[in-house]
């Protein structure tokens, strides 16, 4: 497989630096009594300093799993990363000890989750939990920690922080929590910054204060982030580059805008004609049809030819690119766009190489 | 539901055994959930090896309760000759004899009867009581569900032996019938009658926690009458945790009436139980210690029966023990 | 918290007298004429039987009678059984076994509990934590009753290692008798602890901390076992008030002057203002216990407030 090779144009696409982050054909299964899922089916892409990643999916596309292999905080078992490598600053951390990977998280690499509520232990002050990360990782004191954590939680704009700092997490409002979870994963000048769905669970204005706080902080600190989220809208404001998965798999990868306006994969297109949009008020929308896939179970071929409306089967099909039979390899539809179907210049409408 | 109702529930379960996710609310009962809940569950008790040994005891157990003659290998409890006292188990008679000269396996082996009768008359009495009073608390709230709710507080505050302890011992010189009666009907109603809250706190907080649901203000919104919600929606949510207690309430409940027999106050002579063969044998521990050993073994293997089943049960039940 | 405390404590006085009038109705209907036993082989006078029975309130209606029993009460006047004696002292007594007993039962629990809870909690499905399940299973399922008679044999008769009754050997007599009492709560423990502790591990809140970099000690002990341990500390506490009251079995085999014993040969003896005293005090320290528990409850969990 090239994936190394495919992935450079998007790479070179955003002009801001060398790869921090570079996973590489990265596989993941669940082992369940039930069955094996596979979450994770061959993804790869890299990220640079200052970029902004969008891994854009429905529920169960894996995206989640993916960055929290990246964390190296799936639970395993169930969880196992079967193949590929993670790169970070050159080195695979697939391959590092427990305790080297340990390090790596928070100064390196920082997560933010969904639910702020849940995410934050119920049993400490923010500011104990924010402290913590200068604690475990700078050695710092119990008072200084706190002083830190009073900081940082000015840096995330919550009002009153010295006031706050010994509150616990049930005393904030939603966009509250969700900034002090920022807080405490920015704490210490991390590479990179994962977001998983940071603003699905909060009010459409909260939203947009939550988006607009990590692009300011990521301006002044030049972090990557990798935003995973299946809001098509927060990918269009903050993003750079786009990796649309599909059943553990990217199926279409570009930068934003091109993606947006023109996809290349019929997925990415159903995407785009499912949301509403200004400028086509009275349209009608069209949802994709069929249910996405069991990951126990995935659809032979393309996986997502079952829901596809430009499939070909049988003979339809030219050989080699029959969707039922026939996996479709990631490859390079035009300069800087990447997309995993059979007939992507079809969608596109640019003739065949 | 506040946080003190969640906190009582919380000690309910904690004293219904039947901790973790079972008395909190399930809320989104739909029937195909209810459906799925059962089916799932079937599916993961008839993988668990501890659900299996409890199933094959407790029909084992029965089956002793229902044809002892056939368990007994033919010998008369009653029969005895005085030669034999205190023999020592053979191959002809597994269990020896008792003080009497009675074939010990026989004697053993009827007192399941007695015991299972208690348990699973105890238990019906202690769901009934549950139940109607746990669905009246919380279904009307207000000043009955007050009431209800400190009376049942008070008996709480009663250990179980204690009370049912006192009352056998009152009960001969009452007129009440039943009560009055040294029977197992006796023991079954004394244990019923200091045993029946937990069913009832668990059912109340089931039907406490639905009835605020969307799902029954739909129904009511439909206009489905306050008798048909809670028959219909509301009771089929609480059966889970109120079979788990249940299941282990048999158990405890025949341990109870071991030791109120063995106390003096249970069944009397010339009724067949564990508890008088245990208080009969303690006496002669030294010499023919079979005497204690077996009806010790048999009652233990009784009790375990049903806590293993009901152990599994609320495993399977349980959602967030599954993966 | 203050104004939750009082009510609570307003809320337990309907309790405690509603128990101990329940208790006292059942007793004040026991058979026979204690009086008259009184007097053994020689019967006593008519007169000597009547201001007896005044004395005892024993012609009056049930509620004089508890009325009565009520107004010596918040004297701290028990009353005194039928050989005269007054039941505080009897308490006072016997008391002091009682919680000796119900300390070592409690230390035997919280321990051991704790660590096959934690061990088995934080290896799940492995052999330890199989012989956890397994063996809490069987612990549970011996009546105490049954567990006594066998503690006695093998450890006190076969073994030697431990008195099997009376207190004579000090803290060192209740060793055996506090493990039988504690084994029931002991397997409860275990599995309180196990299951709270596998279903923490999958919490959202132990995620973000490995997120965080922290060393995996730090995720388990402080992230893990701090919130665990919150069910299975106010059950231990609760606890305590049930074992004070629960120790008739135990404390009858094992022939120790608890209060349980002394409950049980009252109410054998129907000695009404015995049973009636040590119930209600029993009763007192349930509800007490579970007070302290319900307030520990707002101290180990910060969302919860009473206000």
């Amino acid at each position: 497989m090239t994936h190394l090779d495919l992935s450079k144009p998007t790479a070179e696409a955003t002009p801001a630096g060398t790869p921090l982050l570079d996973v590489d054909d990265l596989h993941v299964e669940f082992r369940t009594r039930s069955g094996t899922v596979h979450a994770v089916n061959g993804v790869s892409y890299s990220l640079a300093a200052g970029e902004t990643l969008a891994i854009l999916g429905e529920s169960g596309s894996g995206k989640s799993v993916s960055a929290q292999a990246i964390m190296g905080i799936l639970e395993s078992p169930p969880a196992v990363v079967t193949g590929g490598g993670i790169w970070f600053e050159g080195r695979n951390m697939l391959e590092m000890s427990a305790e080297d990977q340990r390090q790596i998280r928070g100064p390196g690499i920082s997560m933010i989750f969904q639910d702020a509520l849940s995410s934050l232990n119920p049993v400490y002050s923010v500011g104990f939990q924010i402290g913590e990360m200068f604690r475990a990782h700078q050695g710092m004191s119990k008072k200084d920690a706190r002083k830190r954590a009073i900081e940082m939680m000015d840096r995330v704009r919550i009002p009153a922080a010295a006031r706050r700092v010994d509150d616990y997490p049930h005393q904030f409002s939603g966009g509250m929590r969700q900034r002090v979870m920022i807080a405490m994963a920015i704490a210490l000048d991390p590479r990179i910054l994962i977001a998983d769905e940071p603003t699905t669970a909060l009010d459409v204005t909260v939203q947009a204060q939550v988006m607009d706080l990590l692009k300011d902080l990521q301006s002044e600190t030049g972090m990557g982030l990798i935003l995973i989220t299946h809001d098509l809208g927060v990918v269009n404001e903050v993003a750079d580059n786009v990796a649309v998965m599909y059943a553990g798999e990217i199926v279409e990868r570009g930068t934003v805008d091109d993606v947006f306006t023109r996809p290349s994969h019929p997925y990415t297109d159903g995407l785009m004609r499912s949301v509403p949009q200004v400028e086509a008020k009275g349209g009608r929308l069209q949802p994709i049809v069929g249910q996405p896939p069991n990951l126990a179970h995935i659809p032979s071929g393309c996986p997502f030819h079952p829901r596809c409306s430009r499939r070909r089967l049988g003979a339809e099909a030219p050989p080699g690119r029959e969707c039922s039979t026939d996996v479709p390899p990631l490859r390079l539809v035009v300069p800087g766009r990447e997309a995993a179907c059979h007939y992507s210049e079809e969608v596109l409408g640019v003739p065949a190489q | 539901m506040t946080d003190q109702q969640q906190l009582d529930l919380r000690k309910d379960e904690v004293q219904a055994g039947t901790t973790t996710g079972l008395a909190s609310p399930s809320v989104d009962v739909t029937k195909e959930r209810q459906n799925s809940l059962w089916s799932d569950a079937w599916g993961e008790l008839r993988r668990n090896p501890l659900f299996w040994i409890g199933a094959v005891l407790g029909v084992f157990f029965v089956l002793m309760a229902l044809v002892p003659q056939v368990f007994a290998r033919g010998a008369d409890p009653r029969a005895c000759d005085l030669a034999n006292s205190q023999d020592l188990p053979s191959a002809q008679h597994w269990f020896g004899f008792d003080q009497q000269g009675c074939d010990y396996l026989a004697n053993v082996v009827y007192g399941a009867r007695n015991s299972l009768i208690i348990g699973v008359t105890a238990v019906l009495v202690i769901l009934l009581l549950g139940v109607v009073v746990g669905a009246i608390a919380g279904y009307y709230g207000g000043i009955a569900d007050g009431i209800l709710a400190r009376i049942a507080d008070i008996f709480y505050a009663l250990p179980l032996i204690l009370g049912a302890l006192v009352l056998l011992r009152v009960g001969p010189s009452t007129g009440i019938p039943i009560i009055n009666s040294r029977g197992p009907g006796a023991v079954a109603i004394a244990l019923a009658l200091f045993g029946w809250m937990t069913a009832m706190r668990l059912v109340r907080s089931q039907v406490i926690a639905v009835k605020s649901s969307d799902y029954v203000a739909a129904a009511r919104a439909m206009g489905a009458s306050g008798r048909r919600i809670l028959v219909r929606h509301i009771l089929p949510n609480a059966v889970a945790p109120v079979l788990v207690y249940a299941t282990i309430t048999i158990g405890v409940i025949i341990a109870a009436e071991a030791t109120l027999t063995y106390l003096g106050v249970g069944l009397q002579r010339p009724a067949i139980s564990w508890g008088l063969q245990i208080a009969a044998g303690q006496a002669s521990i030294r010499t023919a210690p079979h005497l204690v050993l077996f009806p010790s073994l048999i009652l233990t293997l009784t009790v375990m029966a049903f806590v293993m089943m009901g152990d599994a049960l609320r495993d399977a039940l349980d959602p967030r023990q599954r993966a | 918290m203050g104004r939750y405390v009082a009510r609570r404590l307003l809320l337990t006085i309907p309790v405690l007298l509603g128990a101990s009038f329940l208790i006292f109705s059942m007793v004040y209907a026991l058979p026979g004429d204690p009086i008259r036993a009184l007097g053994g082989d020689r019967p006593l006078s008519p007169a000597v039987i009547a201001e007896l029975r005044d004395r005892f309130h024993l012609n009056d209606p049930l509620y004089v009678q508890y009325w009565e029993y009520l107004k010596g009460l918040f004297q701290g006047d028990l009353g005194t059984d039928f050989r005269g004696r007054p039941v505080l002292d009897t308490i006072e007594r016997t008391l002091p076994v009682t919680v000796q007993l119900a300390l070592v039962a409690i230390l035997f629990e919280a321990v051991i509990g704790l660590v096959a809870g934690v061990l088995a909690g934080i290896r799940r499905n492995s052999y330890f934590d199989n012989l956890v399940l397994v063996s809490t299973t069987l612990i549970v399922s011996i009546p105490i009753l049954v567990l006594a008679f066998f503690a006695q044999l093998l450890f006190g008769l076969r073994l030697g290692w431990f008195p099997i009754a009376g207190t004579n050997d000090g803290l060192y007599s209740f060793v055996l008798p506090g493990l039988v009492l504690a084994s029931g709560s002991l397997a409860y423990v275990a599995r309180l602890t196990r299951t709270s502790l596998a279903e923490n591990l999958r919490a959202d809140y132990v995620r973000t901390a490995r997120a965080k970099g922290l060393p995996n000690r730090t995720v388990i002990v402080r992230h893990t076992l701090r919130n665990s341990l919150i069910p299975v500390v106010t059950f231990i506490g609760a606890d305590i008030g049930t074992l004070l009251g629960g120790a008739i079995v135990t404390e009858t085999v094992f022939n120790l002057p608890g209060i349980g014993r002394e409950v049980f040969n009252s109410i054998r003896s129907q000695e009404g203002a015995v049973v009636v005293g040590i119930v209600t005090l029993m009763v007192f320290f349930f509800i007490f216990f579970n007070l302290v528990v319900d307030v520990l409850y707002a101290v180990l969990d910060p969302r919860i407030r009473y206000d």
